[in-house]
């Protein structure tokens, strides 16, 4: 690399995260450590039924009997569990009924990241919005209008009081309590998240969306989202995160659960923005999280979308189980690691059912002297006749002290199942960036146009206003790495 | 409007060009021919500002500006366009975006704003026209899947879009047919006028019989051995370059 390039990238270890301020409020926080009395405190906080207790401390169980996995592709940093506080939500008036008794300071917060909780102040009311902040949702706005469709959007915490039939018939449906230790941890303690179920045939009349915002130091995030599209229902969902620059790394190990009945469709989105940590890997989010949707009527369809640029570590294979005949499962991915980032990512595939299809397109980009993984597994069970599945998998290198790698697992117990696997790595090559540059085009840009080139079959699953948010998003965490 | 004294350049240590002079005025067209190795792609390259080829001695002005001291975004900024002889493919890049890109950087660093949407779109389709550039082609990736002569003719597409004060065709007639290479010659006689110049890099006369320069000069390890009229390309056709090579290797000048 040339002096120039080097430049920019010390340009590009400097960009500051913009969504690194702190919020000060006063917190209700558990004390640090993790035990029984700690899963009671906070379904007693939650003021949760006795059999959802049981769960917990069953999960807590598990949780204490399980080891660390060894087999991802990084260096599983040390977690030390009691050092950790499970709890933390801003001392709020007891029940939120409008504007006016949120915390100005919680507002204020939303609106710095952009996320409109007033809806007056949302344009046409596109998307309805759940704000959860440590462990805690803030506000779920356009609930009357989506109610007047029998659609159910509310925090996680809400529905176990309202609507506890659903929740005690789906909650651990997909990803069980034992399916690996940060699900476990997950179940025992997780506080808050989104709930979502539309009914037959009821097509979702807006996006909705769960903006994730870790505040408050020395806590994990343990938030739990279950989304249930019952019959013929749709529903395109959103999530976003961010958190402040802090020197420690925090956990964030969140479990996603999705159910399509027959002939549903689920469209989950991910923008994932958690602050990375600085240049030299210090501070940062964990972000090991579980998400799975299962296909669980015919004809269903799952589609996960997820754009990848924060978090010190990214460690989670969003996948589908295809158990309908003719369900559909889809998983497009982009995933940007810069200066010491980590990503071990990608998706399970599952095919059980007949004439399933599955689809996967991963995109992985690589600067700094970050390493990023894809990993993803395709399983064609026994009756799973004519299942196919296509898998696309590219990286792009951005300079030459970074690292791709890829780890396809292909497992088919049946003949008539089709899989393809294609595979590239690529540079940014100096030939395009010169001829962008000798068009007059800033190289900075230049490279940001490259990338959302490259990225542009996953950009266009998402939602508009997302996708333009994503654009930019990669453009930015692209700045100055030209190499 | 450019003027090029004794410019030295080397690629990986390799001295390619030793010394070559070279005047350009606005209005005129100047074609650089010369044998295969000669450095008439080293030209193309060095103007643009390509990392990789290093200036060792000489000077370049545009207007007066010193070319070698800005960065190749600059001096595209300045005016220099080069079309490219093998122009490289953009995945996912959608032509459109990136002329409108181009166009908008190129505005901003004259302190002018943006161009409007409408304005845009009616200078596209103008200059489709020009080039019989094809309004889908327009609209898909970067070159992605193009044939040769549709690169080609993107290249000249963009030169119209962009009307730079300089443009430097580096071996354009290369693999395009007959026809493709009248639209393209076509295309760049619309283009030349009183404010702009034009040096063309060929090996063959063939692409001189469609755009006449006013002066045709011979490159020949890495100088200007030979300069003239049309009339110097006729001659090389007919002798070949063996002929530039006796007499000059003969002159011992270089």
């Amino acid at each position: 690399m040339s002096t120039k390039d080097d430049e920019l990238l010390k340009e590009l270890a400097l960009e500051e995260y913009k969504y690194g301020f702190t919020t000060d409020i006063e917190m209700d926080i558990a004390p640090k450590g993790l035990s029984e009395d700690t899963v009671r405190l906070i379904s007693a906080k939650k003021n949760e039924p006795e059999w959802l207790l049981e769960w917990r401390l069953k999960a807590l169980r598990h949780f204490l009997q399980m080891e660390m996995p060894a087999w991802q592709n990084f260096e599983h940093p040390d977690v030390d569990f009691q050092d950790i506080s499970y709890y933390a939500a801003p001392k709020a008036k007891p029940k939120l009924n409008s504007m006016d008794e949120v915390d100005p300071e919680l507002l204020s917060t939303f609106e710095k990241l952009g996320i409109p909780l007033d809806e007056q102040k949302v344009l046409a009311g596109v998307v309805a919005v759940d704000a959860v902040f440590d462990s805690v949702s803030v506000k779920t706005t356009f609930r009357e209008k989506l109610k007047e469709q029998g659609v159910i959007f509310c925090s996680f915490g809400e529905a176990v009081q309202e609507h506890p039939e659903l929740v005690k018939q789906y909650l651990g449906s997909v990803v069980p309590q034992t399916d690996n230790i940060y699900a476990a941890l997950n179940s025992a303690v997780f506080s808050d998240g989104s709930f979502v179920y539309i009914p037959k045939g009821v097509r979702c009349p807006m996006e909705l969306s769960t903006y994730f915002r870790i505040n408050a130091e020395n806590t994990g995030q343990f938030e739990r989202t279950l989304i249930i599209a019952d019959e013929g229902a749709y529903v395109s969902y959103l999530e976003g995160c961010t958190a402040p620059m802090r020197d420690e790394n925090q956990l964030h190990a969140a479990v996603v659960e999705l159910i399509a009945l027959k002939d549903a469709e689920i469209k989950y989105s991910t923008v994932q923005n958690w602050y990375p940590g600085d240049k030299d890997g210090k501070g940062g989010i964990y972000n090991f999280v579980t998400k799975r949707g299962m296909c669980k009527g015919d004809n269903s369809k799952i589609s996960w979308t997820q754009v990848e640029t924060g978090s010190a570590i990214t460690w989670k294979y969003p996948g589908v189980i295809l158990k309908g005949d003719h369900s559909v499962g889809e998983f497009y991915s982009v995933a940007l690691t810069r200066n010491r980032q980590l990503a071990d990512t990608g998706t399970k595939m599952i095919h059980l059912g007949k004439n399933t299809r599955s689809k996967i397109v991963s995109k992985g980009i690589s600067a700094g002297v970050s390493h990023n993984s894809y990993r993803g597994l395709v399983k064609i069970g026994p009756g799973a006749e004519n299942s196919r599945n296509f898998t696309q998998c590219d990286s792009l290198l951005i300079g030459d002290k970074c690292g791709a790698h890829t780890f396809p697992y292909i497992e088919s117990r049946n003949k008539t199942a089709k899989l393809e696997h294609e595979a590239t790595t690529s540079k940014i090559g100096e030939d395009q960036l010169f001829y962008l540059t000798q068009r007059g085009i800033d190289p900075e840009k230049a490279v940001g146009l490259i990338v959302n080139g490259y990225a542009k079959e996953v950009l266009n699953q998402l939602p508009m206003e997302f996708a333009v948010e994503a654009q930019k998003l990669l453009a930015i965490s692209l700045e100055g790495s030209v190499g | 409007m450019l003027s090029i004294r004794n410019l030295h350049a080397s690629v990986e240590d390799k001295q390619i060009l030793k010394g070559l002079d070279l005047e350009v005025k606005a209005g005129e067209v100047h074609a650089i021919m010369g044998p295969n190795g000669s450095g008439k792609s080293t030209l193309g390259n060095v103007l643009a500002g390509r990392e990789a080829y290093e200036v060792t001695e000489g000077e370049v002005l545009l207007d007066g500006k010193d070319l070698l001291d800005l960065s190749p975004e600059d001096r595209a900024r300045e005016g220099v366009f080069l079309a490219f002889q093998y122009p490289v493919e953009i995945p996912g890049v959608s032509n459109i975006n990136f002329l409108k890109t181009a166009l908008n950087e190129v505005r901003a660093y004259k302190g002018l704003p943006p161009m409007e949407a409408k304005e845009f779109l009616s200078r596209v389709k103008e200059k489709q026209k020009l080039v019989k550039f094809d309004a889908k082609l327009a609209n898909r990736s970067l070159n992605e899947g193009f044939s040769g002569g549709e690169k080609k003719r993107n290249e000249i597409f963009q030169l119209a879009m962009l009307e730079p004060k300089l443009a430097i065709l580096d071996e354009t007639d290369s693999g395009l047919d007959i026809d493709a290479l009248r639209i393209v010659a076509g295309g760049v006689n619309q283009l030349r006028s009183n404010d702009n110049a034009f040096i063309v890099i060929t090996h063959y006369q063939r692409l001189l019989d469609y755009i006449v320069p006013d002066f045709v000069h011979v490159l020949y390890n890495g100088r200007i051995v030979r300069s003239g009229t049309k009339e110097l390309a006729l001659e090389l056709e007919e002798k070949g370059y063996d002929w530039i090579k006796e007499t000059v290797d003969a002159e011992g000048t270089v």
